[in-house]
């Protein structure tokens, strides 16, 4: 755990890649290979699981602090990370422990069948001989709150380093699920891949955006002018639903998300068209709500995401389906290799011959000639529900990640309104103690109706301003909140606008966040929240 | 019909109606007691200014001509019948308590202070009163702070490090106080220590006033880059990210302050490395002067002061929170621009007032983080 929490330290300690990277290395060639495959999978965002409920966890910890409970909470806001408060707030103790990560994930682990008292007991002792920073770690995996500020691509250069294996080849191999308890440093390092794995994913292959900023739009002259020649490119529509890479191995099927989760079961309607498919083939695309053979916007399909038990119910309102576009596997062969028109023709055939094809999609090619052309359709997006124009390199290949070049997406302009800031909370990680989240309202005749929360858009010296109102225009506190008097006024930008029975306003927002702030405008010249209906358009 | 206070909380500052004085005022008014140099406690305007004498020459270089008293700690001052006298604070060279005292009955106001001796500063004495105003800048049980051997050992290491790695060592803290504690703890066989401008003058003020500092090196535009990418650099925070600062690439960059014991803050910063180096008692630091006084009643004037007030009722202290001007947030002062921090390596006059103009920014850099 020394080792483990002195990585977690030097990591913190420098804001440069290459230092990181030489700090990541050190780490892999100083401990056991154990060691290593569970550090991997922390980084990779595979956390152990949660064997003491966090209440629990805090309890104990503000007995082992010998605070009042209030103060706990208030020092919790000041820090904004739970594992760092308790860290922070525990005794200093003269005590310490050589176990490595490896013997104190199997510790938690082994707490799975322990009773309450046995739990606190083992708590209360571990705190006891660790230092400040080895519990800042610790109670990291213990409340499974594991998050680090390293990328996991700095992880693979380290091990591509180490290995003289290619990155892409690396990230590949710990793609899906994999233990750190049973998939080994040697397996993941050798020469081969060796690894038996019938459910890995792939890398998703993620576009770069056209338009960096909100502000500066970008014409299709310009964007002609960057991309060349019309003809070298595929155009599809963006598609807004849940990104996938649905797999049909040996007989078996796996959904997974982009967020690298397992999701087979959460989309039942799409088993039986993956259940056809010949074995070894790999499928990436988007899984969307249909009605009528028409997309649905994303607020359906995401009342079905956080559901643990799907009922007919849901089933029924709000069916998916795929749109596919692209084969990254066919007949058991990884073709990510060949170039984008060769693997459009590979899916068009795979889905031509599909008996489902109300559920296995194609994305539609957009006909175009020249961008000026592309750019005036490109206004259709919103009537299309997308969010705006996918471009391909038609001589592409599939590649890992975010990469600039050949994969661009060309979103719409989001739609916006005015709004007055009324409530603000503190934020969290490097915006702890400082006034980040915020609730806006627009103008219901002569009062302020909250409608949206927002917490990004700003740059660090105007939150610094906006921080420095809240706290000398406080008109209440409730816990973390503060209500703060109306004045200042930003542009909200959203991509999408929806009814909603769950809020005040009666309106549900897609992605709010704060475009710029408005210090040209008076609150009286916030909009209304007529002028959000009338965005509902029916 | 109650007693009057002695000292009562306006919107100018602490006031004192009997002896006709404030002390730490933020608007002009006749005659200011003041507690140290810091910009968020000596204000300029004020018609007549007491103050230690250690502050002496940092004043009159900050604020210019003014009609300036110092006196030496313990030495008393009568004004209309009220006793003032000044007991050291340890937050920096000259900082001081200022106790007012009126038939036997006595107030402290603390300005900011620390407990820990830090060597230069002369050390925090606690002083018996009814009625204590003290600041709670890091009134939080989170902020504990590690002693400084600990810190500099750190330092001087991490120093070491960069030497090694053919990087130069930037270290950044605020020019009165910080710099030169730091100054005095750096290990000196590492190499030399070079300065901005505006640690400079600050420097050249406490020296002016008799105090021995180490040997530093002003860095202007003939300062050989290869020399002083060598030593150690001392900026302050204003410089953070200006070009001023890149022509010493490649750099680590530290800084030091107690914010940098919450992780966040740290990032925030964007600094290479974080030393939890505060000039402000921590949050033991702060009860146990508090409980040294023995007071009757306490009065909280920044930092956290809500909470912090809460917790001291709750164990058996009578807390107030009440509403000042002090430690006020760095962001919202005046950011001078890069030229004038280039210029301040100069120091003409035109240059002087580019100072001043830092000054007041620069010195919140810790008194002027979160508020609660």
């Amino acid at each position: 755990m020394k080792a483990f929490a002195q990585l977690f330290l030097s990591l913190d300690e420098t804001n440069k890649t290459n230092e990181k990277v030489r700090v990541l290395k050190d780490y892999f060639n100083s401990v056991p290979d154990t060691d290593k495959m569970h550090m991997l999978a922390l980084f990779t965002g595979r956390k152990p699981k949660r064997q003491i409920n966090s209440t629990l966890v805090r309890n104990w910890a503000i007995e082992a602090s010998n605070i009042p409970a209030w103060l706990f909470e208030e020092s919790y806001h000041v820090v904004g990370d739970l594992a760092e408060t308790m860290a922070l707030l525990m005794p200093k103790t003269t005590n310490s422990s050589n176990k490595t990560l490896t013997e104190w994930i199997a510790e938690i682990n082994g707490l799975n069948n322990k009773t309450e008292t046995e739990k606190k007991l083992w708590l209360l002792d571990s705190w006891d001989m660790l230092d400040s920073q080895e519990r800042f770690v610790f109670n990291k995996l213990l409340t499974g709150s594991f998050r680090v500020g390293v990328s996991q691509n700095l992880v693979i250069k380290a091990l591509a380093d180490i290995s003289g294996l290619e990155a892409t080849v690396l990230t590949h191999r710990i793609m899906g699920s994999w233990m750190p308890e049973t998939f080994s440093y040697t397996q993941l390092m050798g020469e081969q891949d060796i690894a038996e794995n019938r459910s890995r994913p792939y890398p998703f292959f993620l576009a770069y955006p056209i338009q960096e900023t909100s502000e500066k739009q970008k014409t299709p002259q310009e964007v002609g002018a960057a991309l060349g020649d019309a003809a070298d490119w595929q155009a599809e529509w963006k598609w807004d639903g849940i990104r996938a890479q649905m797999i049909k191995r040996d007989g078996e099927i796996f959904i997974w998300s982009r967020g690298e989760d397992l999701a087979t079961e959460k989309f039942p309607e799409l088993h039986p068209f993956l259940n056809a498919l010949p074995d070894g083939t790999v499928i990436d695309g988007e899984i969307l709500s249909f009605q009528n053979g028409l997309p649905m916007p994303f607020n359906v399909l995401q009342t079905r995401i956080g559901r643990k038990n799907l009922s007919k119910k849901i089933l029924e309102e709000s069916p998916v389906a795929v749109i596919s576009y692209d084969c990254l596997e066919y007949a058991g062969e990884d073709i990510r290799y060949k170039t984008q028109t060769e693997r459009r023709a590979v899916l068009e055939q795979l889905q031509a011959a599909t008996p489902y094809p109300e559920v296995f999609r194609i994305s539609a090619l957009i006909k175009f000639d020249t961008w000026d052309e592309l750019g005036t359709i490109r206004e259709q997006a919103r009537a299309m529900i997308a969010e705006g124009i996918m471009l391909k390199r038609k001589s592409a290949a599939y590649q890992v990640g975010r990469r600039r070049g050949d994969w661009w997406k060309w979103k719409i302009d989001p739609l916006s309104v005015d709004a007055v800031m009324i409530y603000a909370q503190k934020g969290h990680g490097r915006r702890a103690d400082l006034y980040t989240d915020y609730t806006f309202a627009v103008w219901d005749g002569d009062k302020l109706v909250p409608f949206a929360k927002a917490y990004s858009g700003l740059t660090d010296a105007e939150i610094g301003k906006v921080d420095y109102f809240i706290k000398r225009n406080t008109i209440e506190k409730f816990g973390p909140v503060r209500t703060v008097k109306p004045e200042l006024v930003f542009e909200i930008g959203f991509e999408g606008i929806n009814r909603s029975t769950r809020h005040k306003s009666g309106i549900a927002l897609r992605f709010p966040r704060i475009l710029r702030w408005r210090h040209d405008k008076p609150k009286e010249e916030a909009d209304t929240l007529e002028s959000l209906r009338a965005l509902l358009g029916d | 019909m109650a007693k009057k206070p002695l000292l009562e909380f306006t919107d100018r500052g602490i006031y004192c109606a009997r002896g006709k004085f404030y002390i730490d005022p933020w608007q002009p008014v006749d005659d200011a007691v003041i507690t140290h140099a810091h910009a968020d406690h000596a204000y300029p305007g004020n018609k007549h200014y007491l103050a230690h004498h250690l502050s002496k020459e940092v004043l009159l270089y900050r604020l210019g001509e003014i009609q300036l008293q110092t006196v030496e700690y313990g030495e008393t001052v009568m004004k209309n019948g009220v006793v003032i006298s000044l007991y050291p604070a340890g937050h920096v060279i000259g900082s001081a308590q200022i106790r007012v005292e009126y038939q036997g009955e006595v107030w402290v106001v603390s300005g900011d202070y620390k407990v820990e001796d830090d060597g230069i500063s002369t050390p925090f004495e606690p002083v018996k009163c009814h009625h204590f105003i003290s600041e709670c800048t890091f009134g939080m049980p989170v902020y504990t702070w590690k002693p400084q051997v600990q810190i500099f050992e750190d330092i001087n290491n991490w120093w070491r490090t960069n030497l090694h790695n053919g990087m130069a060592t930037v270290l950044v803290g605020y020019s009165l106080g910080k710099a030169q504690r730091i100054l005095q703890n750096l290990d000196l066989f590492n190499g030399k220590v070079y300065t901005h401008g505006v640690i400079e003058n600050t420097n050249d003020a406490l020296r002016r006033n008799g105090v021995l500092l180490n040997p530093t090196e002003r860095i202007t535009p003939d300062s050989i880059k290869e020399e002083v990418r060598k030593g150690i650099i001392l900026a302050p925070p204003s410089s953070v990210g200006t070009t001023w600062m890149r022509k010493f690439q490649p750099y680590s960059f530290g800084y030091c302050s107690g914010w940098m014991a919450i992780r966040g803050a740290k990032r925030r910063r964007a600094a290479d490395r974080g030393f939890v180096l505060s000039d402000h008692a921590d949050w033991n630091g702060l009860i146990s002067a508090i409980d040294a006084t023995g007071c009757e009643s306490v009065y909280l004037t920044h930092g956290y002061t809500a909470s912090f007030s809460r917790y001291l009722n709750e164990i058996g202290f009578d807390a107030h929170e009440v509403h000042t001007l002090y430690g006020d947030d760095e962001e919202a002062s005046p950011q001078p621009s890069s030229e004038e921090r280039e210029q301040t390596s100069e120091g003409d006059e035109k240059q002087k007032n580019a100072d001043q103009v830092l000054s007041l920014g620069e010195d919140l850099g810790e008194a002027g983080g979160p508020v609660s």
